[in-house]
Formats: C-alpha cells, structure tokens, sequence
C-alpha cells in the first residue's frame, strides 16, 4: 500500500494488521516517555484545505510521537477557490521534500488526485475529502470497537458484530469509509437514515439501509453491537432534507429513551463534533456505553500505525510481510512493541 | 454568399463511395463533376483513395470554438482546423463565447472569422435569451437576418428552464425557419451536480446529476413543440430514458430531433472513479445502459444525429480536483473514429448511415443548403476521405485543437481522416492540414 484514500484499499489482512500496530502503538503511549525515533528524518505535511481542528491535531500528535519532523499546511481561506492551487502546493511540498501528505479536502477524490495525478512522490493520507470517504475515522471506529466488542482483540476482525451508522449518510463521508471497512472486517453494518439523506446507489452498497430508528435499536434482525451516530448540519433543514430540527430529532436522534432500548454491551459512538441536542442528546453521549471520547484517544493510536505503515519501509501491510526492523539504534526503545 | 473554386482540379482514384465499390470521383471547380470507374482527366491532381471510403463532408451541429473572449482555450482558426483534421466542412459555434454571441454583431463577427481562416464553414448558432441568463429572448431575428444567416438557437451550456420563454422562443422562430437547440438539463436538480447520479456518485461521494433533470425537460419541450407546431432540437441526449421520451414524440408526429455525442457512445460513468476531470463533462458520462441504448436510438433513426459537442478548455482547468474542474471535452479528431468504432464495427450502422447522421441530417437541422447533400454529379465537393482499415493512438499534443483535455487519450482508436475536401478545396491531404481554402476574405460576401 502506497497511500491511504479509501477503506476500500485495505483487505481484511492489511485493515487487521493497522489495527494491531495501532494496539502496539496505544500501549506506547501510555508509558511515560510517548515519543518513539521511528520516523526521525522523515517530514509529515498536515495539508488542510478545510478547518479541521480536531483531525489535523491528531495527525499531528501521531506524527510527533513517531518523531516525524511535522509541517502544518492550512490552507483554508487562501486563494484556493480555483482548484490549480492543489497543484501548485503540491509541487511546493514536493520540493519541501514530504514523506507524507495529509490532505484533508472539500472536493471528494482530492486526495485521489494527489496520489495519482504525478504532482508529489509522498505518501498521501486522505484525512477526509468532501462527501466522499475519511478511511483513519473508519479506522479508529473500528479500533475502538474491537476493543469493546472482541476478546484477545489482537489479530482478530469484527466477524459477525451489528453495527447501526445513523444520521446524513448522503453528506457522510465517515459513513462510506465506516461501510466499507466493516464489511471488510465481517462486521454487519446497518444504515438508518431518512431516505432524503441516503444516495441514489446505495442498494449497491453492501449494507442493510433502514428508514425505522426505533425498529433497528429494538434489534428485530439481531441485537446491536455498536451505535454510531453522525453529525447532521442543521443546514440540510434550509434544502429540505428535513422539515426541522425538532422532527429530525424525534425520528433519528439518540436519547435516553433509545439508547435503554439497546442490550447492555452496546455502545454509542459519534466521530464529533457533535451537535447535543440534535443527533444525539447529552445524556446518550455522556452515558457511560459512549466511547466518544476514548475515539479521540484512539485516533492518534490509529494514526501512528498508518504514518508508520506508509512511511518506515513497510509498503506492504500483509501480515506476513511485517514492517521492516527500525534501525539498530532504535531496537532499544522499540523492542516489543512493534511487529 | 459565393463560392470561389481552388483552381484545382482532383481526380480521387478508386474511393467508396459510402461504402460501396470503388470508383472514381472528378472534382472540379468545387462540385462533383464526374463519377465511375476509369477517369481520366489532363492536368488534375491524384489522390489515390484505394482502400478508403468516400463520405460527404462532416457538419457538427455542437461546437465550442471559444472565440471571442476564451482565446486561451481555443480560437475559430485552431478550432475549424481541428474540424477539417476530423473530417468536418462545417461546424456550429456555440453561442457560449464571452460577449455571448446574441447580437448580430457577434454573430457576424464569429462568421467572418470563419470565413477569413477558410477551413470549415463556420455557422455561428445565436443564443436564445440575452446573455445565456434565461430571462429574456436575444434578438433572434437580427442574427437570423444578418450576414451570418442564423438559423440555430441555443443557451447551450445552459438550459432554458423557464417554460413560457421557451414557448415563446419555439413559436418565434417559426418565421425564419430557425430551430432551438435545447440544453436539456432542469436546474434545481442539478444545483452543483458534477456527476450522474448513480451507484458510482454514491461511492464517490459527488453530487449526482439525475437522469431524470434531463428527461423532464426533454418531457415538456417535445409537449411545448407539439403544442406550437414548432421544430425541436435536442442537445446531447445522454440518457436511456430521453431516448424513449423522444422516440414516444416522433412517434406522436412532433418535429423533434436530437443529437449524441461520440464519448456518451463510448464512455461510462465508470471513468470518473478515477477521479480525472478529463471525465467530467455535460450532461455526464451515464451508465452502460445508457450507452447500449443511445447506440440503439442512433441506428433506428430515434437519435438523428452525431454532434460532437467539442468543448475545448486550457490545461489548468483541467489539472485540478474534480469539483474545481471545468466540465467538457474535445472531440471534432475523435468523432468519426468514434462512430466507426462503436457503431460500424458493431455493425449498427454502415458507412451510408455514418453519413446521413454526420452530414445529411445534421445539415438539413442546422438549414446548411450546399452540405451534407447527396455524392452525385453537379453537387458541390465537400467530401471527406476515410481510412477504415487505420489504428490510431490518441495523442491530445499532436492534434490540431489547442484542447488537451480528450478521454480517449492515450485509447486506440480506428479508422483516420486521410483528405478533407471543402468546396473542392483539399483541407487536408494524407491525413495533414493542408491549407485553407483561398479567395474566402471577409467583407466580398457581407
Ligand atoms: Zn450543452
């Protein structure tokens, strides 16, 4: 694997092998010193041409605590209206010397075209484009789960688990990349949403889609595993994709009275930022089944494991061709912790 | 309008004459003078056309010549050259061009610099409402009374949505025998649609563009047509769907024709997962089925036309992500390699078919008295001479359009453009530009 731009590039192999290095790369940091050598020399370029707070500071956590030297590029509000100034900085960076590229883009298949279009040599890590995918949220949903959900969690997948996406499919991108990876983990995944926020297409997708909030949670084709609940901009009210936030709310949102319906194993997830009241009330997200904050924590694991996949030799995230051995220097430091 | 001749006299040897045995053809003083086996004729030149087939010169009823305003991204020159090399000896300009080609001044201005470069007829198409903004009619009596004699209306690039202007456009331009050329594409459902809308838009995560926003208008404007007695056209129909709604109109009797693009005949919306704006274009790459069914109305008559729909755009408006990109592609050197091999080679159409709907019929849309006639003695000798047997790779930097941005790059394609003749004139020889036809200075005819 040369680059990460969608769930959809990793089979079930590669995706468990990310979520066992993520599990080595977690017990790292909780020693006291985070910090490992392994990408020391190595430039990791945070390319943000939309404001992304949260994911941009978790790639760059990830980035530093692999001692990676980490540019942050933001780009929002410079003259990137016309497209061609992708191009040109991808060029700069080019001559920067990036290792890696996180991009995170309004326009889906951005990142697609940094890979593919000559304009860099780095490894590009898409960190969400448009409405199309954002594979390392995909990722660290998945993490968090198997941690949840599966015993001796360590080369396992998430074989037979139910997991419901609720909300704005049609607008998601965290969505697409969830429905792709858990289906490539065995995971069964259930989309429920109102039919104007499902695209056209999505009989093709390899899910089951329901339009019943309620019927889902009760369980009727089996119990839930894991809830994960996604952002909806109450803009979408403005186009008619809902008549109001308070229907919204009523037919698709977690509360208290939903999340009881649920087994007691279950649990409530929501990539954030999220909109309490709305999706999801407080009281669903701060219950104590909801991992909305341990996804954070999760991330920055995750992330560590596809910067160190891409860039520390390993091209190849079979497990049967481990990532190469850091040099003898740093053996010390990282013995027992990487595969 | 007059016509002035080469001076030239050819004899093209051994041709097939739309497919047929081969056969000599005499040209000279700018008509058909002669045709069968065994000419001869003191003095004329030679082309020896064995193995290639003879067609009437190609009209495009849908071309983007940029000129005036996008001269970066093409001019009338560069543009009806790259017609010639495709074996065209007329072509439409799209009113798109900026100032918008809805006065007479415009329009004449495009024509005479048709006329000047002399390697198509160049027909300027006049735009429908002032400035393509859909809000009021251009005046399309002065383009059709001015010098460049318009007879095709279109807000090309844009549809127009609003039902009582395009009634009233219809029946308006009942008295000059004129057509509108319908952008078939509703508005509000395509607000920011950069694909079709499908299963390949839902993993995209692009914003679809549905069938449906072209059917609905093709839907009204075949009923508006009826209603007025007035003559329709329908701009690259894409869609499995608009084929059966104009195949229900004609079967009504209502006076609709419609036209398909060369890639909606090739190419599927599969292309765009790779995510290259060399693939975005309007109305959008649709589906296989879409694909089988335009070739389908093609060969039966329901589609009447080939048009190109060459949309020529400077590189960095294409070296972009998708969404930044500007939609459309070049086609006038691919089109009728395109037709061959989606149409002929799958034994579709013959060569006479290829005619009729890239010559004939295009020109009796577009009201073009002296093309697209029948390759007989006394006929004027706009002819184009075709490889069949020919393989190509297409190479965007060797073509005569200054566009880069053709999807067939890089693809092998059949059949080439050996000799492009335009009022006897070679345009092209051995598959080269050759010269403008001379003695066409603007100003002896206006
Ligand atoms: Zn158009």
């Amino acid at each position: 694997m040369r680059h990460l731009l969608s769930a959809a590039d990793l089979d079930r192999a590669q995706a468990v092998t990310v979520l066992d290095v993520a599990e080595q790369m977690a017990a790292t940091q909780r020693r006291e010193i985070k910090k490992l050598p392994t990408l020391r020399g190595r430039t990791v370029v945070n390319l943000f041409f939309e404001d992304s707070t949260r994911t941009r500071i978790s790639f760059e956590a990830a980035a530093k605590r692999l001692s990676a030297d980490v540019i942050n590029f933001s780009a929002k509000g410079s003259s990137v209206s016309k497209g061609e100034s992708l191009k040109d900085t991808a060029l700069t960076l080019e001559a920067m010397g990036a290792d890696a590229v996180v991009v995170r883009h309004p326009a889906s298949g951005a990142p697609h075209r940094l890979a593919h279009a000559g304009w860099t040599r780095g490894a590009v890590v898409n960190a969400g484009d448009g409405t199309h995918e954002h594979p390392t949220q995909a990722l660290l949903d998945a993490f968090t789960m198997r941690r949840h959900l599966v015993e001796n969690a360590t080369g396992a997948d998430l074989a037979g688990r139910r997991v419901a996406v609720v909300g704005d499919v049609l607008h998601s991108r965290v969505a697409r990349s969830n429905v792709l990876l858990l289906n490539t983990l065995g995971a069964h995944v259930v989309l429920v949403a109102p039919p104007t926020l499902l695209p056209v297409g999505v009989e093709g997708w390899p899910c089951e889609v329901s339009y019943d909030l309620d019927a889902t949670l009760a369980g009727g084709h089996g119990d839930l595993d894991a809830v994960m609940m996604l952002r909806v901009q109450a803009e979408r009210m403005n186009a008619s994709y809902f008549p109001s936030v308070r229907e919204y709310s009523r037919r698709y949102g977690l509360d208290a009275r939903r999340v009881g319906l649920l087994p007691d194993h279950t649990v409530v997830m929501h990539p954030g930022p999220m909109n309490r009241g709305l999706e999801i009330s407080a009281d669903a997200a701060d219950s104590p089944r909801s991992t909305i904050v341990e996804q954070v924590t999760n991330g920055v694991a995750v992330r560590m494991a596809v910067l160190y996949l891409l860039l520390a030799g390993a091209r190849d995230l079979a497990p049967d061709a481990p990532p190469a051995a850091p040099p003898a220097e740093e053996v010390a430091l990282t013995e027992g912790v990487l595969p | 309008m007059t016509t002035t001749t080469a001076g030239t006299t050819w004899l093209v040897r051994r041709s097939r004459v739309l497919g047929g045995q081969p056969t000599d053809v005499l040209v000279e003083n700018g008509v058909v003078a002669e045709i069968g086996p065994g000419l001869s004729a003191a003095g004329a030149s030679v082309l020896d056309a064995d193995g290639l087939v003879l067609l009437p010169g190609l009209v495009d009823l849908h071309t983007h010549l940029r000129e005036p305003g996008r001269e970066d991204a093409e001019t009338v020159e560069t543009g009806s050259q790259a017609a010639a090399r495709g074996g065209f000896t007329a072509v439409h300009a799209m009113a798109n061009t900026d100032p918008v080609a809805d006065t007479a001044g415009v329009v004449e201005q495009v024509w005479r610099l048709g006329r000047r470069s002399g390697w198509v007829d160049v027909r300027p198409v006049g735009a429908v409402t002032v400035g393509l903004a859909g809000e009021r009619l251009a005046e399309l009596g002065a383009m059709a009374d001015s010098a460049a004699g318009v007879r095709v209306f279109s807000d090309d690039g844009k549809c127009v949505s609003d039902a009582v202007l395009m009634r009233r456009a219809l029946e308006y331009v009942k008295a000059f025998d004129g057509v509108v050329a319908q952008h078939a594409q509703e508005p509000r459902l395509t607000d920011g649609a950069q694909m079709h809308e499908g299963a390949v838009s839902a993993v995209l995560g692009l914003r679809g563009w549905p069938a449906v926003a072209e059917e609905a208008i093709i839907a009204r404007d075949v009923l508006l047509a009826g209603h007025v007695g007035s003559r329709l056209h329908v701009c690259h129909l894409s869609t499995a769907g608009s084929v059966e709604i104009v195949r229900w109109a004609k079967g009504r009797g209502i006076d609709v024709t419609a036209e398909v693009t060369p890639h909606h005949l090739l190419l599927t919306d599969e292309e765009v997962r790779s995510y290259d704006p060399v693939f975005k274009v309007n109305p959008p790459l649709r589906t296989a089925e879409d694909v089988m069914a335009l070739r389908e109305a093609l060969a039966d008559g329901t589609i009447d036309i080939v048009a190109t729909d060459h949309a020529p755009h400077p590189v960095e408006d294409k070296d972009c992500e998708w969404a930044a990109a500007a939609m459309g592609m070049t086609g006038l050197e691919t089109a009728l390699s395109v037709v061959q091999h989606t149409m002929v080679e799958t034994g579709l159409l013959d060569w006479a078919g290829v005619a009729q709907r890239m010559s004939a019929a295009p020109a009796r849309i577009g009201r073009v008295a002296d093309q697209g006639r029948p390759l007989v003695v006394g006929e004027p000798a706009h002819l184009t001479l075709v490889d069949p047997a020919a393989r190509w790779t297409v190479e965007p930097h060797t073509m005569a359009t200054m566009g880069r941005n053709s999807p067939f790059r890089g693809r092998e394609l059949p059949g080439q453009v050996v000799a492009t003749f335009y009022a006897g004139h070679p345009t092209v020889l051995d598959g080269k530009l050759a010269g403008p036809r001379p003695g066409t200075t603007p100003g002896r005819d206006a």
